[in-house]
């Protein structure tokens, strides 16, 4: 195997807690290019692999301000400016009646951009992930939790680190290939 | 293993939301077997054999309507909006439990919402998919449809956006896109799983593009779960927002039986009403074929029962008022639309709403009837049957006879209008066919959520494997 340049080391949990247990001990080691792999999401984990903040509220609210602002003045610029129609001298800029229609594109621009930017933050698609070639991998998505810790880590070491994984109540350590 | 949830934690008086003895393993397994090993079953066959019938009718119907144009519908002055508007109206509403059922009881972390929100979804889509068919059609010119939406053109016109029917379009065709968006973003951990199930080169290769890569990766679900919070919250006002825009429609014109301030919410209580009745009609003998009344239980239907009831009264309230503004407004032609709605013409409409929509849903009071299936199946046949006179009694019975007595007339359906609605019920299932046989109906990864939770709020965990 140490021939081959590696992606990482992968351990295979049973359980979430097991799994959480883990990765903070790996954190208290100083480990900081690993990830974990779940079914489902599990409380605590992101934060217990180093992860911060997730700046998915900010694209949305960027998204929610474009769409609001460019909806308003969509009808404005309509009603205003490009066909004016004079409805027994009523303001042109009726702006009650223009709300509706800013609501739903805040909405709608909101939405893009939560859908857009998570996929954009996970860097989805992406159909290969040297992940996938450890062939227990499968059950990550059904009933199976794993810890990788990448070989990119400044601590990584083959054998020590494979040592430390083995060590945390994990089914099974395997090489991923890239 | 995973954990099992200990048969006796459950309260005998209620029924668990998820029948115990489930494992992350045995839930992945059976939901997604459904799509990917199991045989086709017989019922599907028939019944989307029969669906795509009747989608052969409704299109051979929207064929007609586009070659000898719109004069096939029943419409005329002074009923200018007939079936095509009724039809919208009862669709759309319909569509709105799905996104209540995802969002809101989301936001209000009901836990029993999670095995049913998945293919409520998919019915919000699918009717409003229906639903967007109809005013197209009935713009007579459907190929210019874009014209109703703002863009530089030669014509050098623009719409009028101080109009309820421009904000119509935006408000439907956002609500459209929303919840594409807020499904498939909830599918794409459940497609990953039958990526990797799936034993053959084809359906893997599908559902692994269509899972864009997924792995599962922690910061990866951190995320996801984030953006799909928002997206509830952003889905929740939406929902409110759509089906008041629509009774706006109806709420800014001068026309008698229309012109009321009630219309938005008891239009918004009215959508949830039918919604929840549609998602029964579902529910009900899908978790019976599919022997899925481990994960869709009485309780489930029990909880979607008493939202109906509740919905269901708002609505009585609301015809209560209509009824009493009529007569409070001093108004001679708002008392006379009542009157004539009542002991009409079309009184027997009024009566027979009244009957499906406020009588016998009142069944819902007893207890028993909650558990007596069957039953339930039909009162929410009845709230179906019962929405869509209503929308008859606002659109047609309100126009027949306004103002001007020399203005008045009658409205009857054509076979092209029963052929269109009929058409758009034939879309409507064999869409649901479709996907309950390529997707999971299920949110499997919700679904190991719950079980992961239940085990961990201090019911009896024993490990087993």
């Amino acid at each position: 195997m140490a021939t081959i340049p590696i992606y990482g080391l992968m351990a295979e949990f049973r359980s979430p807690e097991t799994l959480l247990h883990a990765a903070e001990r790996a954190s208290q080691e100083g480990f900081k290019r690993m990830d974990a792999y779940t079914p489902f999401p599990v409380e605590g984990l992101a934060e217990a692999i180093g992860f911060r903040r997730t700046r998915v509220p900010l694209i949305v609210l960027g998204g929610g301000i474009i769409g609001c602002l460019g909806g308003f003045f969509l009808q404005y610029w309509v009603a205003v400016i490009d066909y004016p129609l004079n409805v027994g001298g009523r303001p042109l800029n009726s702006w009650p009646a223009y709300i509706p229609v800013t609501f739903e594109l805040t909405i709608l621009c909101a939405a893009l951009a939560a859908f857009l930017g998570v996929l954009a933050l996970n860097g989805l698609p992406m159909p290969y992930h040297p992940v996938f070639n450890v062939e227990r991998f499968e059950l990550a998505s059904r009933n199976r939790f794993f810890l990788c810790i990448e070989a990119a880590d400044p601590n990584f070491d083959p054998d020590a680190t494979r040592g430390f994984l083995e060590s945390l109540n994990s089914e099974g350590v395997y090489p991923v290939e890239r | 293993m995973a954990e099992r949830v200990d048969p006796t934690s459950a309260p005998p008086a209620n029924p668990p939301i998820i029948e115990p003895g489930h494992t992350f393993a045995t839930l992945t397994d059976k939901i997604s077997a459904i799509v990917l090993t199991q045989r086709t079953p017989w019922f599907w066959y028939i019944g989307f054999g029969a669906s795509f019938l009747l989608v052969l009718v409704l299109f051979y119907c929207i064929a007609a309507l586009l070659t000898v144009g719109i004069g096939l519908f029943g419409v005329m002055i002074p009923v200018a909006w007939g079936f095509a508007i009724v039809n919208f109206v009862w669709w759309i509403g319909i569509g709105h439990a799905g996104t209540l059922i995802s969002a809101i009881l989301l936001l209000l972390r009901q836990k029993w919402r999670q095995s049913i929100n998945r293919f409520a979804e998919a019915m919000t889509l699918f009717a409003v998919a229906c639903a967007g068919l109809f005013p197209l059609i009935h713009l007579g010119r459907p190929w210019f449809f874009y014209w109703l939406l703002p863009y530089p053109n030669t014509m050098g016109i623009q719409p009028q956006f101080r109009s309820p029917l421009v904000w119509d379009v935006f408000a439907v065709s956002t609500y459209l896109t929303v919840s594409l968006l807020f499904w498939f973003l909830g599918l794409i951990p459940d497609l990953a799983t039958l990526r990797d199930r799936a034993q053959r080169r084809v359906p893997r290769f599908i559902y692994g593009m269509l899972a864009m890569g997924w792995r599962g990766s922690a910061v990866h679900w951190h995320r996801y779960e984030m953006a799909y919070l928002l997206l509830a919250g952003l889905a929740t006002p939406l929902v409110v927002s759509v089906h008041t825009v629509v009774s706006f429609d109806f709420a800014v014109a001068l026309v008698p039986g229309w012109h009321s301030t009630i219309f938005p919410p008891y239009f918004v209580a009215g959508a949830i009403y039918s919604g929840f009745a549609m998602v029964l009609t579902i529910a009900i003998p899908l978790r019976r074929l599919y022997h899925l009344e481990d994960l869709i239980t009485d309780r489930h239907l029990r909880n979607m029962g008493v939202v109906m009831l509740a919905t269901g009264m708002v609505v009585a309230y609301g015809y209560l008022m209509e009824t009493f503004t009529a007569w409070y407004s001093g108004d001679v032609y708002e008392q006379y639309m009542m009157m004539n709605r009542m002991f009409g013409p079309y009184g027997y409409m009024y009566w027979l709403l009244i009957l499906f929509n406020i009588l016998i849903p009142q069944l819902l009071w007893v207890r028993r009837v909650h558990a007596n299936v069957p039953l339930l199946f039909l009162i929410a046949i009845s709230v179906n049957i019962g929405m869509w006179l209503e929308r008859y009694v606002i659109v047609v019975v309100s126009l027949h006879r306004d103002y001007m007595p020399s203005a008045w007339g009658m409205y009857s359906g054509t076979i092209v209008d029963y052929g269109v609605l009929a058409g758009s019920i034939g879309l409507f299932v064999c869409l649901l066919f479709l996907f309950i046989r390529f997707l999971p109906m299920i949110s499997i990864f919700e679904m190991r959520e719950l079980v992961h939770d239940l085990s961990e709020q201090g019911q009896t965990v024993r490990s087993t494997e």
